[in-house]
């Protein structure tokens, strides 16, 4: 067992600069989420943990010790990657016993191990068949048997359930959560989905533009967020992010209306955030607005407002909600908090927004 | 897939059969009249089938040259030459395919140019290379500068770059070596393509004849077969006996026989999970 620090590690393809200056703490027995779109770099991220690609600067430690210029063997993790990567030439116990075999196990403790995370994963009847003949669910799981029978000190994941269909995608989601309540092992999980990032993590880093955006628990990252980025890439559907203006104690939030705000916040040109699920309608005073997309979820309604000579808002409601497009209505900021973020994207105070 | 009409199906198949007939028929004569006598091989019209199968011309032929000896000489060149030029191919396709590295494609390409050159244009400074070496006149001579093959390098270079990366990076994570993950990960991933290789090294290997008559010149005990052969047809001074030399002949060309035979099951296979693939 093990935790992770990175310190101002950075990373360049030639004079491309991909990752610069990561500062990183993860701790023993951490499930930690690396999230960010796609092409900021989490994989490279992840490879440079794992060994599997060079670090160009800073450092890595895994468990105290410094492993910049130790090879994947010698790190003690283990991996699962998004295409599986499965050795197609072997059966599933050949896959399994692969990298026990080259670290020279006995062939009883090879066999204990296998058995035991076959049973663990539910595979058992699947031992002596190759990758080819397996379902995609079946080959992600023996991907994770794999990394299991090693047992790691840590262990790294990179997208393993986007090639799964939605239905086992969630399955699976689960039966990782469990796997990490049951072993206790540091994870290091990559995710574009900020759905998996909200279930699975203990920890989540949002990357992007090259560098960390935010670290913190889920709804830390979901009520304070740092800045303009992690307001909208965490929270489904994405947070409204509103132009507006600050002036002493005034915010014009253009067609939404004025609102006071409850300390000096500085002046000039900011942005509001308003979660789609803190919205009211037909509220007293609110702004006018038409309907111009209804979407029942069955639980819920996702709703497209027009506000009138405005912007539009996406707002989230019960499925008592009814309205239909092309209806006329008026909205307003509902009791929760909604966040101020400066010209720069930083986030300047977060409070409950109510009308003056 | 489309059902052609019977007619067109019907004229496919007589084509094919017809090239095979005359691929084969040189075969097949050399094969019937090495069991002819002397006398009825050189009769007009030319006879067929023998009267009477005899195997002299194949007794015969350990009388003129040491068959045997002959044999294992072929076998010896084209075995270790064939297996150094899998080595190196399979290593030096993997740098090629997977490593970055400076300088990577410039070095490609000549190798590339290398592999246009005419054996012929090479002939005389290998030779001198290996005289200098002190290995004219020995079979070491004659195998060590086929160890490396550019063709191979290529070949194996094409079919590695499709290995997807995500396996070798596996094998790495799993704590392979370099040599692990080339030879117990990657080459498994690419057997038809080695199969090939190697059945067209092995074959190219046992029939060269102008290589090893350079380098061995005169020493005839470490003949391989095809040189061999030579002396067969120079054995009777004009008077050529063809079913001696048609004997040898068919001793020649078995083993790379039974190496395609051996090799063929590799072909197959890849070609029918192409199929069920594709
Ligand atoms: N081997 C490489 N050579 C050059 N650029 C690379 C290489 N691998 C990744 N990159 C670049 O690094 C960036 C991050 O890639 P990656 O880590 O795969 O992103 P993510 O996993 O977040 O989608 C991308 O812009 C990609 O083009
Ligand atoms: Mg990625």
């Amino acid at each position: 067992m093990a935790g992770v620090t990175l310190t101002n590690l950075s990373k360049a393809f030639g004079a491309t600069e991909v990752l610069r200056d990561i500062n990183l703490v993860i701790e023993d027995g951490e499930f930690c989420v690396f999230v960010g779109p796609s092409g900021c770099g989490k994989s490279t991220l992840l490879r440079m943990i794992a060994g599997l690609e060079e670090i160009s600067g800073g450092d890595l430690s895994i468990g105290g010790v410094r492993v910049n210029d130790a090879s994947p063997r010698e790190r003690g993790i283990a991996m699962v990657f998004q295409s599986y990567a499965l050795y197609p030439h072997r059966t599933v116990r050949g896959n399994m016993e692969f990298g026990l075999r080259l670290s020279r196990m006995a062939r009883d403790e090879i066999d204990q191990r296998i058995t035991r995370a076959a049973r663990m994963l539910q595979i058992e009847g699947l031992l002596d068949r190759r990758p080819s003949q397996l379902s995609g669910g079946q080959r992600q799981r023996v991907a994770i048997g794999r990394a299991i029978v090693r047992e790691p000190e840590v262990f790294l994941f990179d997208e393993p359930l986007s090639n799964l269909d939605a239905a086992l995608r969630v399955d699976t989601r689960r039966e990782i959560a469990d796997l990490h309540r049951q072993l206790g092992t540091t994870m290091i999980y990559v995710t574009h989905d900020q759905v998996e990032a909200m279930t699975l993590a203990d920890k989540i880093v949002v990357l992007n533009g090259g560098g960390v955006q935010q670290t913190g628990r889920p709804l830390d990252l979901y009520n304070s967020p740092a800045n303009v980025f992690v307001a909208g890439f965490i929270g489904s559907p994405r947070m409204n992010l509103i132009p507006v203006t600050v002036s002493g104690r005034t915010l014009d939030a253009g067609a939404l209306g004025r609102f006071g705000l409850p300390a000096d916040l500085g002046s000039g040109a900011m942005t509001l955030g308003l979660r789609p699920e803190n919205l009211v309608l037909h509220a007293p005073g609110g702004a006018p607005a038409t309907v111009t997309l209804v979407e029942h979820l069955g639980n819920e309604v996702l709703a497209e407002l027009r506000l009138t000579n405005g912007p539009n808002l996406v707002m989230k409601q019960t499925a008592a909600l009814a309205v239909t497009t092309g209806e006329a209505v008026t909205v307003a900021p509902g009791p929760d908090l909604v966040h101020l973020f400066d010209a720069a994207g930083a986030r300047v105070h977060s409070w409950p927004l109510a009308r003056g | 897939m489309t059902r052609q009409p019977r007619i067109v199906r019907a004229l496919l198949v007589s084509l094919i059969v017809a090239l095979a007939v005359m691929s084969a028929f040189p075969f097949l004569w050399m094969v019937l009249s090495s069991f002819k006598t002397a006398e009825e091989s050189m009769r007009t019209p030319p006879v067929w089938i023998p009267a009477a199968a005899s195997l002299e011309s194949y007794g015969a032929v350990s009388d003129v040259i040491q068959a045997g000896r002959s044999l294992l000489n072929s076998a010896i060149i084209a075995t270790l030459t064939t297996a150094g030029i899998l080595v190196t191919s399979i290593m030096a396709g993997f740098a090629f395919a997977k490593y970055r590295f400076r300088g990577r494609d410039t070095l490609f390409g000549l190798m590339i140019a290398a592999m246009f050159l005419p054996p012929i244009v090479t002939l005389i400074p290998l030779f001198r290379m290996v005289s200098e070496m002190g290995l004219n006149g020995s079979l070491a001579g004659v195998i060590l500068p086929n160890l490396a093959n550019a063709f191979g390098i290529f070949l194996m270079r094409q079919f590695i770059a499709g290995v997807p990366d995500d396996l070798i990076d596996a094998a790495r994570v799993d704590g392979a070596s370099e040599l692990r993950v080339v030879f117990s990960v990657v080459a498994p991933a690419v057997l038809p393509a080695i199969a090939a290789l190697a059945l067209f090294a092995f074959v190219y290997h046992w029939n060269t004849y102008l290589w090893p008559l350079t380098v061995l010149q005169g020493a005839s005990e470490d003949y391989p077969i095809v040189l061999s052969l030579g002396r067969l047809l120079s054995y009777n001074r004009g008077a050529m006996n063809t079913p001696l030399v048609m004997a040898g002949a068919t001793l020649a060309v078995l083993p790379p026989l039974v190496m395609f035979v051996f090799l063929q099951r590799f072909f197959v296979d890849s070609m029918v999970s192409a199929a069920v693939k594709g």
